[in-house]
């Protein structure tokens, strides 16, 4: 990458910088005719001084002229103003696709990184370098060339201009221009230090942020609150001391600049003035000189702020590049190059040695073999148990040495084989913020092999648009694969096709013991029946066999289904009127009492004095139950319809209700009574507040609240339709279609079998599965617990059918018997190709056919399990410790 | 039946004899209503134990394993008290419960019910009482059962 800021504006927009340069130019004449016409109207055609015969061979009077004049000055302020857009756009143009090269170039470095580097550099510091720290750049680009040539320009033409007037004059008018371009540089050298200081300062608390959030957990644990608000205050204090130097420093030089400026007028007026009144100059060259001067001002306050501006923009570029040169850089080939081979034979480790620069050595001349036909442990203690596996699978590089792969440097082998054909997954893997089945895909896109889906309504249109795209990335360096392709290697995992891609999947679920975690993920799912007819319907039939099922008055018991006709007891009364599933805020349970709609449909049916009454004793008994217990109870969040914080405002309505009675109230009191009785769930709560009559025009109320529903709210509720899909509802509870009993010994674990029963039975578990892949995982795969982030990782792996599966703790987070299982389905699933497993446990070691056993980085001893396996060798005493 | 009804249940029983009413309705409205049908189990031998159960109503059984098969210890009534123990000092359910009739108990999670017992120190002493009896009981029969064996 180029060191300076030029190099990388020459190198890369040269041509543009020649054609700015050039309109920048042209438009000058313009502008100095702009500038000199408002005088010839002024003089010549106003004042009648100098009205020409003839103008353009076309005889005028004074008015005449006049307009032509005025006219002329008219298309002179269009014509500037035009131009002014053009160079502006293409200013904007070149300075946004400068930037968008110099950014995708610090991304491709940072993927070029040797992965240690990234125990130096946090993300805290990387990314303001290459998105806030970059982007004045952007607006300095276009006027890197331009604007020194222009304003440069017009003062020598100016000098020039009072040179010829008077060389005395001239000479005294840019006498101080010497002084200037010594001391300001001089001046301004220690302000970009400052600049320097204020770049670095910032980023060590972007540094300091970030790690906070990372380690959020431990500044709680520790109570270390108050040190990290003082360390920051302390690093903000640092910035502003800098800012305030630069800020003093600047303005000085401001000022400096501005009195050096006056200067020269203050030596026209009294020395220019002198010769004129000794008779040894004439009034009319001093007063043109002064004129002259005066144009002189700008362009020269111009040339200094751009200098300004130049330095500044100087100094970020080169702090932000100065932390992208780094040694050792990955070979971009690695990265780009399209090569595919399968790996097979022998990886051989020669001397190789593993180490960051300065700190202890992991590895210490290795040399092992690793046949990439057969399934190696790697045991041991001490350290470079985890650098052997990284390297096998070419994560890392060796420090010192070679790993040779037959005729070629495994070190050398581009990523597009050692990616696609070797696996490493590691204790702690990544998972990106997308869905399962994106992250399970993961490692079978490498690079687009089919052009897009045409899908789109106006595919001329699109391609046009796909086209413009395609040459905007080109003309900015950046990488042109189309995004919106299907990029998916189906070969890679042994499929034909996406559906054959999906049993594969389901496959390798059942194999890394992630299939029952992915089947219950997609039972609480959505499903848009729009977008999935196929699965809507085919709920719908599992709906009307659970109505069979449950017909069964043995298991009819554990679930109430709804039914339009009837109150439901295990729903709360909120839902019994919605009689739907809210969508959006407007209808959700806590809102209620505050709709107007929902109020106005109680009052239909006269249901608004019940249910102020059945909120006072709710109230009542809430405040009974709860008023004795600590504020923070778990059981306010758990079991109470009021927060401990709002007990004293319950406490101050219960009593004037009880003096005054419930109509003194006032409206906003009503509501916080009327919002309680919306909670209740008359089969949980027990508080024997529901009788026949109130559940009988609540279903009126429901009645009421479906016919009457305005079309602007129609889209706030998804109504329960025994032959409809319900989209706003989990995928579970469509099938069941209503609401599980309370009180029914261990029910969730008896209908969830139920439910299994018959989404095995109707064979629906596979499609359940599909929706469930579609689960976000989160950010870095938070929402999944750790095991199923290491299944997640494994099933990644997995499905690329790698050459060489590298494993290093990646089941630890699996409980006993599912370790077992899975470790068991990954020796059969990868027999016959090559496997390097890290095992915690030696007396693991005997399913393979080899063993490498380290000892602090140095192998020990390695063979076949069997020979090793004898008193005296280091396995077997790691064997007998177990 | 409404948690009024609970409370009175509850009050039957001898160690809640001298709670507060309003901890009672608290302890009643915390905690789930469960219903058995005959030959359901509420919970097994040797699993560990979340909650105690209070029956409101019917009968249940209680069951050891012996090498002999299991043998049937006691029979529960109404406002009884059981699995008790096994949250009390965390070990495993010494003995499986079934339901003989049908049963409805209030289900008491571990952490309330030892709230409970911290702040009525009453409860902790007629818990001790009942205990004290239950284990007179069972020595008894210990002692009942080995003469029968003729040792």
């Amino acid at each position: 990458m180029e060191s300076s800021i030029y190099r990388f504006i020459v190198r890369h927009s040269a041509r543009q910088q020649v054609v700015l340069t050039g309109m920048t130019l042209a438009s000058f004449p313009f502008l100095y005719a702009s500038l000199d016409l408002p005088k010839r109207i002024v003089n010549e055609a106003i004042a009648g001084k100098k009205v020409p015969e003839t103008y353009f061979g076309l005889h005028l009077d004074q008015t005449d002229y006049l307009f032509v004049l005025s006219g002329l000055f008219l298309a002179l302020v269009v014509i500037n103003g035009w131009f002014k857009y053009v160079i502006n756009t293409y200013k904007g143009r070149l300075g946004e696709r400068m930037l968008r090269r110099l950014r995708y170039e610090l991304y491709v470095r940072v993927l070029r990184f040797p992965l240690p580097r990234f125990r130096k550099m946090s993300p805290g510091e990387i990314i303001p370098m290459i998105t806030a720290e970059v982007e004045p750049l952007g607006g300095f680009i276009g006027d890197a060339i331009a604007v020194p040539v222009f304003q440069g320009g017009t003062l020598l033409v100016y000098i020039a201009f009072i040179f010829i007037q008077d060389p005395v004059l001239g000479a005294a008018a840019v006498s101080l221009y010497p002084l200037q371009g010594w001391l300001i540089p001089r001046l301004q050298r220690k302000v970009n230090q400052l600049g320097k200081q204020r770049v670095r300062a910032m980023r060590q608390i972007s540094d300091r942020v970030g790690e906070t959030v990372s380690g959020i957990q431990e500044v709680h644990t520790h109570d270390a609150a108050s040190w990290h608000l003082a360390d920051l205050s302390h690093r903000l204090g640092d910035v502003y001391d800098i800012r305030f130097q630069i800020y003093q420093r600047k303005f000085f030089v401001k000022f400096l600049n501005n009195f050096i400026n006056q200067l020269t007028p203050f030596f026209f007026y009294s020395i220019g003035g002198y010769l004129v009144i000794r008779g040894q100059l004439s009034f009319g060259a001093l007063v043109a000189v002064l004129a002259a001067y005066k144009d002189l001002a700008a362009p020269w306050k111009e040339l200094l702020d751009w200098y300004q501006q130049k330095e500044d923009n100087r100094i970020k570029y080169e702090q932000v590049v100065e932390q992208f040169h780094v040694p050792e850089l990955l070979d971009e080939r690695l990265l780009t190059a399209d090569e595919d081979m399968p790996l097979k034979g022998t990886l051989a480790f020669r001397n190789v040695t593993f180490g960051e620069d300065g700190g202890a050595r992991a590895l210490e001349a290795v040399s092992c073999d690793i046949p990439l036909d057969s399934h190696t442990a790697v045991v041991g203690t001490g350290s470079g148990r985890d650098e052997l596996a990284q390297l096998a699978a070419r994560v890392l590089l060796p420090s010192a040495g070679q790993i040779r792969l037959g005729e070629r440097d495994y070190a050398t082998l581009p990523d597009s084989v050692t990616g696609r054909h070797a696996a490493y997954v590691g204790a702690s893997p990544y998972l990106f913020s997308a869905s399962l089945h994106d992250n399970l895909i993961y490692g079978l896109r490498h690079r687009p092999l089919r052009p897009p889906e045409k899908r789109d309504e106006n595919p001329g249109e699109m391609a046009e648009r796909h086209q413009r795209r395609l040459m905007e990335s080109q003309l900015s360096g950046n990488a042109t694969y189309d995004l919106r392709a299907d990029w998916i290697d189906y070969a890679a995992a042994g499929c034909d096709g996406p559906e054959d891609l999906k049993r594969r999947i389901l496959q390798i679920l059942t194999l890394v013991h992630l299939d029952e975690d992915v089947y219950a993920m997609g039972l609480t799912r959505t499903v848009d029946p729009d977008r999935r007819p196929d699965v809507a319907a085919r709920v719908l039939e599992a709906r009307e066999a659970m109505r069979t099922v449950l017909d069964n008055p043995d298991l009819g018991r554990l679930v109430e289904r709804f039914d339009p006709a009837r109150y439901t007891l295990n729903a709360s009364v909120a839902e019994n009127l919605l009689f739907g599933t809210p969508v959006g805020p407007v209808f959700q349970p806590d809102a209620l009492a505050a709709n107007p709609y929902v109020l106005r449909v109680l009052d239909k049916v006269g249901l608004t004095d019940t249910f102020l009454e059945a909120g006072y004793k709710v109230a009542e008994t809430m405040v009974e139950l709860f008023a004795g217990l600590p504020p923070g109870h778990e059981f306010f969040e758990r079991f109470s319809f009021i927060g401990f914080a709002e007990l004293p405002d319950y406490q101050a309505i219960l009593a004037r209700s009880a003096k005054e009675g419930l109509r003194a109230l006032k409206p906003e009191e009503r509501a916080r009574l009327m919002a309680l009785p919306f909670r209740l769930i008359p089969a949980r709560h027990r508080l024997g507040l529901m009788t026949p009559k109130i559940e009988a025009q609540l279903l009126e109320a429901r009645r009421v609240f479906a016919a009457d529903l305005p079309a602007d709210l129609r889209d706030s509720v998804a109504f329960f339709d025994p032959a409809a899909y319900n989209a706003a509802a989990s995928i579970q509870d469509n099938i069941l279609f209503g609401k599980l009993v309370y009180g029914q010994a261990q029910v969730h674990s008896k209908v969830g079998r139920i439910l299994a029963e018959l989404v095995d039975r109707l064979h629906l578990r596979d499609t359940v599965i599909e929706v469930g892949l579609d689960h976000p995982v989160g950010v870095a795969g938070s929402r999944l617990s750790a095991a199923q982030r290491q299944k997640a990782a494994l099933a990644r792996a997995l499905l690329k059918r790698p050459d060489l599966l590298v494993l290093s703790e990646a089941t630890s987070g699996l409980d006993g018997a599912s370790q077992n299982r899975v470790h068991s389905a990954i020796l059969e699933e990868m027999r016959g190709r090559g496997l390097v497993w890290v095992l915690h446990r030696a007396s693991f070691a005997s399913a393979f056919d080899r063993v490498i056993v380290l000892k602090d980085g140095r192998v020990a001893e390695q063979g076949r399990f069997e020979e090793l396996n004898k008193p005296g060798t280091l396995l077997h005493e790691l064997m007998a410790a177990e | 039946m409404s948690i009024a009804q609970e409370v009175e249940c509850l009050r039957k029983i001898p160690m809640f004899a001298n709670v507060e009413i309003s901890k009672l309705k608290l302890l009643a409205f915390t905690s789930e209503r469960v219903t058995y049908k005959p030959g359901e189990v509420l919970f097994h031998q040797d699993e560990m134990g979340t909650c105690a159960f209070i029956i409101l109503s019917g009968e249940a059984e209680v069951e050891v394993r012996t090498p002999a098969g299991p043998l049937a210890v006691a029979t529960l009534g109404a406002s009884e008290i059981v699995g008790e123990i096994a949250i009390l000092c965390d070990v495993p359910r010494t003995a499986t419960v079934r339901a003989l009739s049908e049963l409805d108990a209030l289900c008491v999670p571990k952490d309330h019910f030892l709230q409970m017992i911290a702040d009525f120190p009453q409860m902790a002493l007629e818990i001790m009482r009942a205990l004290a009896h239950r284990l007179d009981k069972t020595t008894g029969r210990l002692r009942e059962v080995l003469s029968g064996q003729g040792v």
